[in-house]
């Protein structure tokens, strides 16, 4: 599903250029459920950002779904997005002044579906996360968990081939981490892949892979004890 | 295209950012009401000044004589100038193609009586283009026509003042008049613009009064309505010539101002038109500032506002939102701003222009202050096409802002 091969990108400060990944290569099938670990500055946003297409490398290969991604422009790249990938903050990034429903549904808008068809689908998929009765609520009137669980069924909506979630737990406390973490589980079971990025321990173990990334290097790739017990 | 998810995004996203929404109005309206009151101003003094000429036509130019006041051909000064008809059929056949209306005046001074009712009024006697010379409004009746001249018939048209003074408001039309003790049969009634005193005269056949006052030829001026092919600059001419054949015939120092002179109302209205340029010149320029002034304004707010919305972009960015797909929203909502609070603007600013209407007319020299539909589809492309670079340009560079760094912004 995703294969990266000596992956390289740098962002210039200054005159000075700052080396963030320095040749990465990864392999994620279909349906893996990956965490990267890494303590900040260790490159795992910006390698997120790049499988996101919200970013571009500099270097090495990048096979999404088996297309080669390379000069992408924006529009290309909108459509990929769109079309494959669904995407979870750390800081949720909900549109302020939509409901939770108008949320979930603006994905649907940017593939053309028709208003009251991708209202419908919206409200299944809020009613997946648990938060049907919420579905006119604006953001601000949510907490940190029911807010990251709009995210998700906003990610969801699309049917994603992959899910890709930046520090999702980053913003909430254990309780709702957990409920969070069970939901990815959840799509992961469905067939998903999923991608998480994390710093905290607790949050990657329930994944079935854990690559950690120091000084933008893979330093380890191993399956968990949550892979062995399946 | 008529897409309705696009316009719901858009009345979504202005609903729910009024402030924002209304103050980018606010600055489009203020500017499109200024530049309409300006251009209703400006109008309203053109239109007094076209007003202020309105008693005769526009094209009007007068000969007139007195006494000479240079010797010329050992002529000496102080000779009485007399105009002829002779004189007024040389003007018609020399210029025949300069002119559209022609017309001799002579002014007399009678009592005019009907019954028990008297009065002196000034009498012209006149040819019948008179009428369109001093655009003389007939309310009742019928003017003077070749007829009345060639049998120097005894018909009398007077003034709504005159038909006040001597009939009240029983019918004047028909009725005979005792005009310094003869009979004259009143044929018509009629209004001028040119106020009051304009409206106590009485008009007879030019024929009539030479046949009946002295039994000679004599007039007292030529009235004459130059070609409106004429360009101002060809009717000025034309005057400047005229005057020199004249002045050449009847044996005048070719620069006796004092003994003939051709009154041209060309030169007035070459006058008028340059004072109305530069007039328009200058409000053009104002009214455009002000227009530039309030372009830039919502540019500044639009720049500003998608600062703001940087990393809603960004979001739906990530959601799969085409660049062009962000550019087009934000345009079309910036063209939709500028086109309502532009068109408010316009409709406010022609309706205080309405509500002054004449009222300004004494002490500011302001008459019916408005703007031609002309101005009013102008400044509404003007403001669409604004709306149009407003939104395009920051929306554009907001689109191509990668989604990373969009949704670092906050």
């Amino acid at each position: 599903m995703i294969k990266i091969e000596n992956l390289h990108k740098s962002y210039p400060i200054g005159k000075e250029s700052l080396h963030v990944l320095k040749g990465i290569d990864l392999h994620i099938k279909e349906g893996e459920f990956v965490s990267i670990m890494g303590s900040s500055g260790s490159g795992k946003s910006t390698l997120l950002n790049i499988v996101g297409l919200l970013d571009v490398h500099d270097e090495g290969n990048y096979f999404l779904n088996g297309q080669l991604i390379k000069d992408m422009n924006e529009k290309k790249a909108a459509l990929l997005r769109n079309k494959f990938l669904g995407f979870i903050f750390q800081s949720f990034n909900l549109i302020s002044y939509k409901t939770a429903v108008e949320n979930v549904a603006l994905p649907l808008y940017y593939k053309g579906i028709s208003r009251k068809e991708r209202l419908e689908i919206a409200l299944d998929y809020l009613d997946k996360v648990g938060l049907k009765d919420w579905a006119e609520h604006l953001p601000n009137e949510l907490s940190g968990g029911q807010k990251q669980r709009v995210a998700i069924a906003r990610a969801l909506v699309t049917k994603p081939k992959v899910v890709l979630a930046d520090e999702p737990t980053g913003a909430l406390d254990s309780t709702t981490t957990d409920s969070v973490m069970d939901l990815l589980k959840d799509i992961n079971d469905e067939g998903m892949t999923v991608f998480v990025i994390t710093h905290e321990e607790e949050v990657a173990e329930q994944t079935k892979r854990i690559v950690r990334l120091k000084d933008g290097r893979i330093i380890s790739d191993e399956l968990t004890k949550a892979s062995k017990a399946v | 295209m008529f897409d309705l998810d696009r316009w719901r995004e858009i009345f979504q996203s202005i609903n729910k950012n009024r402030l924002r929404s209304v103050m980018s109005g606010f600055t489009v309206a203020f500017a499109i009401l200024l530049f309409t009151l300006l251009f209703g101003v400006a109008n309203g003094l053109g239109n007094f000044f076209k007003g202020a000429f309105a008693d005769d036509a526009q094209n009007s130019m007068f000969v007139r004589v007195w006494k000479t006041s240079k010797p010329y051909k050992g002529l000496q000064t102080g000779r009485r100038v007399q105009l002829r008809n002779d004189d007024y059929n040389f003007v018609a056949d020399e210029y025949e193609d300069k002119i559209q209306y022609q017309s001799a005046r002579i002014y007399k001074n009678f009592s005019i009586k009907y019954k028990s009712e008297a009065n002196t009024y000034n009498i012209r006697a006149v040819n019948p283009d008179h009428q369109f010379l001093e655009k003389t409004i007939i309310d009742d009746g019928r003017y003077l026509n070749e007829r009345d001249l060639k049998e120097k018939s005894k018909v009398l048209v007077i003034g709504r003042l005159i038909k006040k003074d001597l009939f009240g408001e029983k019918v004047a039309l028909g009725k005979r008049v005792n005009v310094n003790g003869s009979s004259f049969l009143v044929i018509g009634v009629f209004s001028d613009e040119g106020g009051d005193n304009e409206e106590r005269i009485a008009y007879m056949p030019v024929t009539t009064a030479q046949s009946m006052y002295g039994n000679n030829d004599y007039i007292s001026q030529i009235n004459l309505g130059y070609n409106p092919n004429l360009s101002t600059d060809a009717a000025i001419a034309f005057g400047k010539k005229m005057e020199r054949e004249l002045r050449k015939r009847m044996d005048i120092h070719p620069d006796d101002q004092s003994a003939l002179s051709v009154r041209n109302m060309a030169e007035a209205n070459k006058f008028i038109s340059t004072v109305m340029l530069a007039l328009t010149l200058i409000i053009g320029f104002i009214g455009s500032g002000t227009l530039i002034a309030g372009i830039i304004g919502i540019s500044n707010i639009m720049i500003f506002v998608i600062k703001e919305r940087t990393k809603e972009f960004g979001i739906r960015k990530a959601l799969g939102a085409k660049p062009s797909s962000i550019v087009g929203m934000v345009v079309q909502e910036s063209v939709l701003i500028t086109t309502l609070a532009g068109y408010a603007g316009l409709t406010l600013g022609t309706y205080i222009l309405s509500l002054i209407g004449n009222s300004l007319e004494e002490d500011y020299f302001i008459k019916d202050p408005s703007v031609g539909s002309g101005i009013v589809i102008g400044a509404t492309v003007i403001l669409i096409i604004s709306g149009l670079i407003a939104g395009y340009l920051p929306a554009k560079k907001a689109a191509n802002i990668k989604p990373i760094e969009a949704l670092r912004a906050d």
